[in-house]
């Protein structure tokens, strides 16, 4: 059982403004039913341009509910310039904290706000400016960046906790880890265990033997913890063949796990000059 | 408040009776059964009495059960015992609904070069036997599926599975640690080769379990020291907990018929006013082969956490599979592996009974959880969305869901 603070019971027992506001002036939605999480915002100001009714409705565990309660109680009475400032430490503060794997409902809160900030001056976000970097939980580039930047967040799991980014396939893991080597300037870490010193060149029997290797250690595991599977068909020089089988073949995120999962760690305990292909079968 | 106990898959109450039966050897009865002296020899005697109480609930030889700390190592017995005792074998076939304690390991063999077929299940959480039998090979060093389902009660037919492997001259283990002391198991009737057990599911305590290992079964010991449970499993045996698992053994083949009737018809009760006084929920596995005591229903467009926090409130024990209190981002991997959809999947919640329950913790669930339900429904965008007839906005239900879906 998670070690929730009074302030967040109480707040998830007795939330604060639940609903929708009538006729808002703004709307900000994040989140999905997928995802396990979400919240939906809508506010009205008065003619003073402050908050004057702020209401949510969010699904989720308690922690993200008593971070919504807690995000209308801050918010309320404040001018959208002001509200803007509010952080996510401000809302995870405002509850006596929240547990560490907790800290994304509290991202989450600060999201729906500045959305439903973006919705009211119509500003939208335009493709292009940002990548999805996770998939799974739909988690853009720009948003890894602040979330870490703001809460000074220096590993992987620290990711996850905050933003949910990489708690899925794993097949964002290694763009993660640019991101943040980026962000706080330092070296990505070396692969604990180089199998073959760069520049040596492998007989094709061994580059076989590596690449099944490969595949049963590093690759198949998370996949196949997934439901999905894959089969390697054939090796043609440097040009690696495989099929996707099981939940893999029907997940419109295959490509993206084929090239940034399975390709980059058999660049990295084989050959970089590997590239991996899919047969269609 | 009154607790009302129902996560029974998730451990039992100790029974009074069992607990009687072990304090005598925390105080006058410490002594040691391997000792050459009639002080610490007078406790073998016991622990012959409980090999034979464990034997009995399930229709072996005593010479067949094995003693060990928990079903966690049971199975971790059973599978690596088995790959020591055919080294050249390289291949082992497990299922994707499988407990951590057999899934894990099986995770752990692939890092290490064994190849691990992880058979699927349908929607109702049910195997397909012709893909099982399409997965065996020369290679194939064990099969061990489990008995019963912890998370949704569903039964896998161990028997049929049993058969299948036994005429291909593979050994079979199965991860009984939920079916033992709920449903009659005879190990005369089928030809399993190895079965593991836990104590703390059938009102014993926890760390306790045993391995039953047919005779003329290949098994090397896991637990490698001295020559305690003949040779297959070293260390000083813990008297108090053989002692009570055998009390707890005799006990459950005495109220196996109780469980099948009586606990059974509160399940159904609960199950069905729960689906009858509630819209949109749906119960999770196959309801007509499952554990008695088990109903796992998932109430739409909410998330588990926030129910058992209410149930709670109510002194009402359960658990759920959602991402939340996995401990993980995800729902539960039999819920996934069973295609449950992303709409359900976030919002189930196990409740499990045992003998101990009556009528009145059922009709207070009954009474309480629409309530709850609907408190929770009320904050959700997705109910007020559903309520109105509005499509899922495709924001709000993730570019790709199917991914959730499937994965
Ligand atoms: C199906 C199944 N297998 C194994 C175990 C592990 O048993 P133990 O807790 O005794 O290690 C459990 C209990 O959590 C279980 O439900
Ligand atoms: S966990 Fe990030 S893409 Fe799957």
């Amino acid at each position: 059982m998670w070690d929730y603070s009074d302030k967040v019971k109480d707040h998830f027992l007795n939330p604060r403004n639940v609903g929708e506001v009538e006729n808002p002036d703004a709307v900000g939605e994040v989140g999905s039913l997928a995802c396990g999480d979400a919240l939906r915002l809508t506010l009205k100001l008065d003619e003073n341009q402050r908050i004057k009714d702020i209401k949510f409705q969010t699904f989720g565990c308690a922690s993200a509910i008593a971070t919504s309660s807690a995000l209308t109680e801050i918010a309320k009475g404040m001018t959208l310039e002001e509200a803007e400032k509010i952080s996510n430490q401000d809302l995870a503060e405002f509850l006596d904290g929240l547990p560490e794997e907790k800290m994304h409902c509290s991202v989450m809160g600060k999201e729906a706000l500045d959305a439903a900030i973006a919705n009211y001056r119509g500003v939208k976000m335009v493709k292009g400016e940002f990548e999805i970097v996770c998939k799974c939980f739909g988690v853009t580039d720009l948003e890894i960046e602040r979330v870490a930047r703001d809460n000074s967040l220096t590993t992987l799991e620290q990711v996850t906790d905050f933003t949910k980014a990489g708690g899925g396939c794993q097949a964002c893991h290694p763009k993660i880890k640019e991101i943040l080597a980026g962000l706080w300037k330092i070296l990505p870490e070396e692969p604990a265990e180089k199998t073959v010193p760069a520049g040596k060149k492998l007989s094709n029997l061994q580059k076989i033997r590596l690449i099944e290797e490969t595949l049963e250690r590093e690759i198949l595991p998370p996949i196949r913890s997934d439901g999905g599977d894959l089969e390697l068909i054939d090796i043609d020089g440097n040009t690696i063949y495989v099929a996707l089988r099981g939940n893999c073949s029907f997940c419109p995120q295959s490509q993206f796990t084929l090239k940034n999962f399975v390709e980059a760690k058999l660049r990295e305990f084989v050959s970089s000059e590997l590239v991996v292909e899919e047969v269609k079968s | 408040m009154k607790t009302v106990y129902l996560d029974n898959n998730a451990t039992t109450r100790t029974a009074p009776e069992v607990v009687d039966a072990m304090l005598p050897f925390f105080s006058d009865l410490y002594g040691n059964a391997s000792s050459m002296h009639s002080f610490g020899g007078q406790v073998e005697r016991h622990l012959a009495r409980a090999r034979e109480q464990v034997a009995a609930l399930i229709g072996a030889h005593p010479a067949e059960i094995v003693f060990t700390s928990c079903g966690t190592e049971s199975n971790n017995a059973a599978i690596m015992g088995t790959l020591y005792s055919y080294p050249a074998k390289r291949h082992i076939v497990t299922c994707r609904t499988e407990h951590p304690a057999v899934m894990n390991v099986g995770h752990h063999l692939q890092s290490r070069g064994y190849r691990v077929t992880e058979l699927g299940v349908d929607r109702q959480g049910n195997l397909d036997l012709d893909e099982l039998r399409g997965a065996l090979c020369d290679d194939t060093a064990l099969v061990s599926i489990m008995s019963a389902n912890n998370e949704t009660g569903v039964l896998f037919p161990v028997d049929t599975i049993a058969a299948i492997t036994r005429e291909r001259g593979i050994p079979f283990h199965t991860d009984a640690v939920q079916a033992v002391g709920k449903i009659p198991l005879n190990m005369a009737d089928n030809a399993i080769d190895l079965l593991s057990l836990s104590g703390h599911k059938l009102h014993a305590p926890k760390g306790i379990g045993a391995l039953y290992i047919r005779k003329g079964t290949r098994f090397a010991p896991f637990m490698i020291g001295g020559h305690q449970e003949g040779g297959r499993r070293g260390g000083t045996e813990n008297v108090p907990s053989i002692v009570g698992l055998g009390k707890a053994a005799e006990l459950a083949g005495d109220r196996l018929e109780e469980e099948n009737t009586r606990v059974r018809q509160l399940r159904d009760r609960l199950e069905s006013q729960l689906l009858a006084r509630i819209p949109n929920a749906l119960v999770n596995g196959n309801p007509d082969c499952r554990l008695p005591n088990t109903s796992n229903l998932s109430f739409e467009y909410i998330e588990g956490e926030s129910i058992l926090m209410l149930l709670d409130e109510e002194g009402i024990c359960a658990s759920s599979g959602s991402a939340c209190t996995s401990g993980s981002l995800q729902p539960s991997h039999v819920l996934r592996a069973m295609g449950v959809p992303f709409t359900a999947a976030h919002g189930s919640v196990r409740f499990s009974l045992s003998i101990y329950n009556d009528a009145a913790d059922v009709d207070h669930v009954i009474e309480v959880m629409p309530a709850i339900i609907e408190r929770i429904r009320d904050m959700s965008p997705f109910w007020k969305d559903f309520q109105a007839g509005k499509p899922m906005s495709s924001f709000f239900t993730g570019g790709d869901a199917e991914h959730h879906l499937h994965g």
